[in-house]
């Protein structure tokens, strides 16, 4: 399986995400250049943290401008997986490619740490190898981390299932519904705002992101053996 | 001001304009000997920038020729941009710590994040990748609006460059005093690894070699900064200052990635960040570290305002700079692999045989002076050094033991102390695991990092008591030493080598050298004895406010390396039921002690004593068993005494407790600072092989699963029994309670 990780002038979570999909997932994983993005030959996109253009206007709003995100939204809609964590997140709500958008942080602050998840979903091709409810800590980092959704969108994100993952205490930064992870309508592309990338190793932050990254892998290995 | 309207060779002589750049009349004196003329307005600027105490270190150099600079580890010592130490494996790790205490003390949040941004380009400007940020804070006591200010604002100016770049903050201190107080002091450290083929050096070497400007556009920003950072700010001359140079993180993320890439290629002869003294500093250092000179076209120079001046461009500290030479005929190759990052890159001049620094703006020679003058022949100065009346009163008071009649309540309110408090309010807005190798983030006691692709990792601290300075500084820089080494012991690392930021109040002031002296010394001793050779530094003096200076504050950054990971110990209790044991006797030590500023509202008297081979002896020990896998987690006794470092114990460790008991007088045992101790929980099993390995060790009790602390004193007393619950709040949310308060 081919994974493809979109790099923008600033991405710097791209390192992170490489390492977790080439190195310990044993998936592998290749830089994409976003004004050089060709994506037809990959079977997932990975849109990395960091701060894309320096979060200048707003996170992830310049990346928007980007043609990577014409590229990015057909291979979406062609309904393989598309991840976009932290920055990745807000860039995938800056293009409509996700519902809601990104407010500062409720107490101002860039804030960073370790926070507890609930898995909400357990259907869809980034969460099946997670338990229903089941609690993981993951490291966060933001300060663009309040995402707002209005009501009637919220009603509909529950109704469809399509929260993935919520805070477990709530939100600290005051996310709508404690929403910590969104789906799209075809359940093909998640946004979460902590970053399970950097929870795959013992020794480095946890183990808990991983079966984020292998639910993709697995979804991917059985898919193609039925098609073999 | 156009450079028509610069005043001529005359009038800067006659009407003493030198002066106001920073240059003595001895000093002009001598340019004039140097050059066999009188100079110009430009080249008076370059003298006066290159010759600050920032860029020459006149007044401090003969104490710096004192350290320890070499090792079997050391390939880089001082005088680069960053030192380097051998980690093995081909790997070496390079760092370097750095001031920004002036622009920090005006503009807190561009001043620290301007700090960080320098001391990254120190680095990867020797080919290093940068992997971690480490800062040393000094703040009033917050208890003035100001200092909450530029407390709040230099933080949130650090997380904004850290953050932005990408590049994670795994450790650092903050201390609180009033001493500090309109004067902050903001130190910032980059560590960063490359592999011993990558070592890039600050050379511009190669008749005909090529000379190009990276990065952003030149400013009116910072002009004269390295001069005004080695003058004492008075409150009121604020407004006065220059304007200052911003940062901006994502550029020089780029600058960065575009630096390390061009690293690798053999076209490069060498690289300089535009620091301090910018444009001038770089050509200057990068020519006469080769032996060759430089002649630079000024017009190339890419500007971002129009009718700059030479004199402008080479005094302006605009941020996101460097200063590169590369193999004649290979610049188009390197235009490019900038552009391919989005950065501008320029030919901007050549590298001469002449050893001259030629400056030529609209086809005129408008500078010519000797790249050497400027680098390496700034007047060295001899300052006047005399011992204080106060360190005779000090050495002669007899130390007693504070009365204390409530021992928990006192224990409460030293947890509160800013300085001994939680510092997650500060640390929280830092990303401590971007890059994804952080193995221990702020808030144990030292960061650690893995050494990507190897199971090694590098820990680092940065230390400095500066009361037990103030108050004795031969031993007070021998602690702050011996400290920093501790917290790499206690993380399961050998430490390796040092670097410092030395700050200090006006050198001028015979007391206040004869501090910068005696603290140097007694680094030096501490070094020798640690074996950790100083590798890189940087000297900030003139902290002062309205004529009076800081504490002495020689900050220590050190870098210690862990040989395999599964030697990674912290501060936190691990399990129910481990032994507790304590390395080293309590005794009256109470001269600057958090305890003694608590309750007397100032310090005095004696700084803890130190014996520099007991402390050695006890590392080595310590550092044996954590290696031999017999010790669970670990502490040094430091702000606050053994009574704070077992709480801290427990903060961490969900569910747990202690139950001690401890010899001696009360008020001692439980909040002495006596130097060179350490809390360590060990198995039951290990117990009898862990105190053969560490002879001074006592064992004092158990890790409970009762969720409090309890410490006994003799004959049955209880002297402490509180839940955890208790004693963690008063802990954790003093910093954010004493923000929010509105006095």
């Amino acid at each position: 399986m081919k994974f493809a990780i979109l790099v923008f002038p600033g991405s710097g979570c791209d390192v992170d995400m490489y390492h977790a999909i080439n190195e310990v997932l044993g998936a592998e994983a290749e830089y994409v250049w976003h004004d050089e993005a060709e994506l037809a030959g990959f079977d997932a996109v990975m849109v990395p943290g960091g701060a894309s253009y320096g979060n200048y206007l707003r996170p992830g709003a310049l990346a928007k401008g980007s043609p990577a995100l014409e590229q990015l939204k057909a291979f979406a809609a062609s309904g393989k997986p598309v991840l976009g964590v932290g920055n990745g997140f807000q860039i995938l709500t800056e293009a409509n490619v996700l519902p809601g958008a990104f407010l500062l942080n409720k107490g101002l602050k860039f804030r960073s740490g370790k926070v507890k998840l609930t898995v909400q979903n357990t259907e869809s091709i980034f969460t099946e190898s997670y338990e229903k409810d089941q609690q993981i800590l993951i490291p966060f980092a933001h300060q663009y981390g309040n995402y707002y959704v209005d009501e009637e969108t919220l009603e509909e994100l529950k109704e469809n299932n399509r929260i993935a993952f919520t805070y477990t205490n709530g939100s600290v930064d005051g996310s709508t519904g404690h929403i910590a992870g969104v789906l799209n309508e075809q359940g093909n592309v998640l946004g979460i705002m902590p970053l399970p990338e950097r929870a795959v190793e013992e020794i480095i932050g946890g183990t808990d992101g991983l079966p984020l990254f292998k639910s993709i892998l697995k979804r991917w290995s059985e898919n193609n053996v039925s098609h073999a | 001001m156009s450079a028509m309207h610069e005043p001529n060779e005359q009038q800067i002589k006659e009407e003493k304009l030198y002066r106001q750049m920073g240059m003595t009349d001895e000093e002009f004196g001598r340019v004039e000997d140097i050059l066999g003329r009188l100079p110009n307005y430009t080249e008076t600027g370059l003298f006066s920038a290159l010759w600050s105490e920032h860029c020459s270190y006149k007044s401090s150099k003969p104490i710096l020729r004192n350290f320890p600079t070499e090792g079997e580890r050391v390939l880089q010592g001082p005088g680069e941009g960053a030192g380097i130490v051998d980690i093995g494996d081909n790997q070496a790790a390079v760092f370097k710590m750095e001031s920004h205490n002036s622009p920090s003390a005006i503009e807190p949040f561009i001043g620290a994040a301007t700090g960080a941004g320098g001391v990254l380009r120190d680095v990867f400007s020797m080919g290093a990748r940068p992997v971690a940020l480490v800062n040393s804070l000094r703040f009033g006591d917050l208890t003035d609006a100001r200092d909450r200010f530029l407390f709040e604002e230099a933080v949130a100016g650090i997380a904004s460059y850290g953050n932005g770049i990408g590049i994670p903050t795994i450790a650092g201190e903050v201390q609180f005093d009033n001493c500090y107080s309109k004067r902050p002091l903001v130190n910032a450290m980059a560590v960063g690894l490359l592999n011993h083929e990558d070592i890039q050096k600050g050379v511009a070497a190669g008749v005909g070699n090529t000379v190009i400007y990276a990065g952003a556009t030149t400013g009116r920003d910072g002009i004269h900064g390295a001069t005004m950072s080695s003058a004492e700010v008075t409150v009121e001359e604020e407004a006065e200052l220059p304007v200052m140079q911003g940062g901006d993180p994502f550029l020089e993320k780029l600058v960065m990635d575009a630096c390390l890439e061009l690293a690798k290629s053999d076209a490069l002869i060498g690289m300089q960040d535009m620091g301090a003294a910018g444009l001038s500093s770089a050509s200057a250092e990068m020519a006469s570290s080769a032996g060759y000179g430089i002649e630079m076209n000024m017009n190339l120079v890419p500007q971002r305002e129009s009718g700059m001046t030479a004199y402008e461009m080479m005094l302006s500290e605009s941020q996101e700079r460097m200063l590169i030479v590369v193999k004649k005929g290979r610049e188009q190759e390197v235009i490019d692999l900038f552009a391919k990052y989005g950065v501008e890159a320029v030919a901007i001049g050549k590298v001469t045989d002449d050893k001259m620094l030629r400056l030529v703006h609209h086809g005129e020679v408008v500078a010519e002076v000797p790249a050497d003058a400027l680098a390496e022949d700034a007047p060295v100065y001899h300052k006047k050094s005399e011992e204080p009346s106060y360190f005779k009163e000090f050495q002669s008071m007899e130390m007693t033991e504070p009365v204390v009649a409530d021992l928990k309540g006192t224990l409460v309110d030293l947890l509160k102390r800013p300085t001994i408090a939680s510092k997650e309010w500060a640390y929280s807005q830092f990303d401590s695991h971007a890059r994804r190798n952080t193995v221990v983030a702020p808030g144990s006691s030292a960061g650690v990092i893995r050494v990507d692709g190897t199971n090694k990792g590098l820990a680092m601290t940065s230390d400095c008591n500066s009361r037990y300075v103030y108050l004795d500084p031969e031993t007070g820089g021998k602690i702050a030493v011996a400290e920093a080494a501790r917290n790499l012991v206690c993380s399961g690392a050998e430490p390796i080598a040092v670097t410092d930021c030395l700050n200090f109040g006006s050198p001028d002031k015979p007391e206040v050298f004869w501090q910068f002296e005696r603290s140097a010394a007694g680094i030096s001793d501490a070094c020798r004895t640690l074996n950790a050779p100083v590798i890189s530094g940087n000297v900030s003096l003139s902290n002062e406010v309205n004529g009076v200076p800081v504490y002495p504050t020689p900050t220590i950054g050190m870098v210690g390396l862990v040989h395999d990971l599964s030697h990674v110990t912290t501060t936190s209790f691990k399990n129910a039921g481990d032994l507790i044991y304590v390395i080293g006797e309590a005794t009256q030590d109470f001269g600057g002690s958090e305890l003694q500023q608590m309750l007397e509202g100032d310090i005095s008297g004696q700084a803890p004593a130190i014996d520099l081979d007991v402390e050695a002896t006890r590392q080595q020990a310590l550092l044996a068993a954590i290696q031999n896998d017999l010790v669970e987690s670990a502490t040094d006794l430091s702000e606050g005494g053994f009574a704070v470092a077992l709480c801290e114990k427990a903060f961490d460790a969900e569910g747990l407790g202690a139950d001690v008991t401890i010899a001696g007088s009360a008020v001692t045992a439980l909040f002495s600072e006596t130097q060179s101790r350490f809390l360590v929980t060990v198995k039951e099993e290990n117990a009898k092989a862990f105190e053969a390995a560490v002879q001074d060790a006592v064992k004092i009790g158990n890790v409970t699963e009762t969720n409090r602390v309890v410490i006994r004193g003799e004959q049955d007393t209880v002297l402490i029994d509180e839940t955890v619950e208790e004693l963690r709040s008063a802990w954790k949310g003093a910093i954010e309670c004493l923000l929010n308060s509105e006095a």
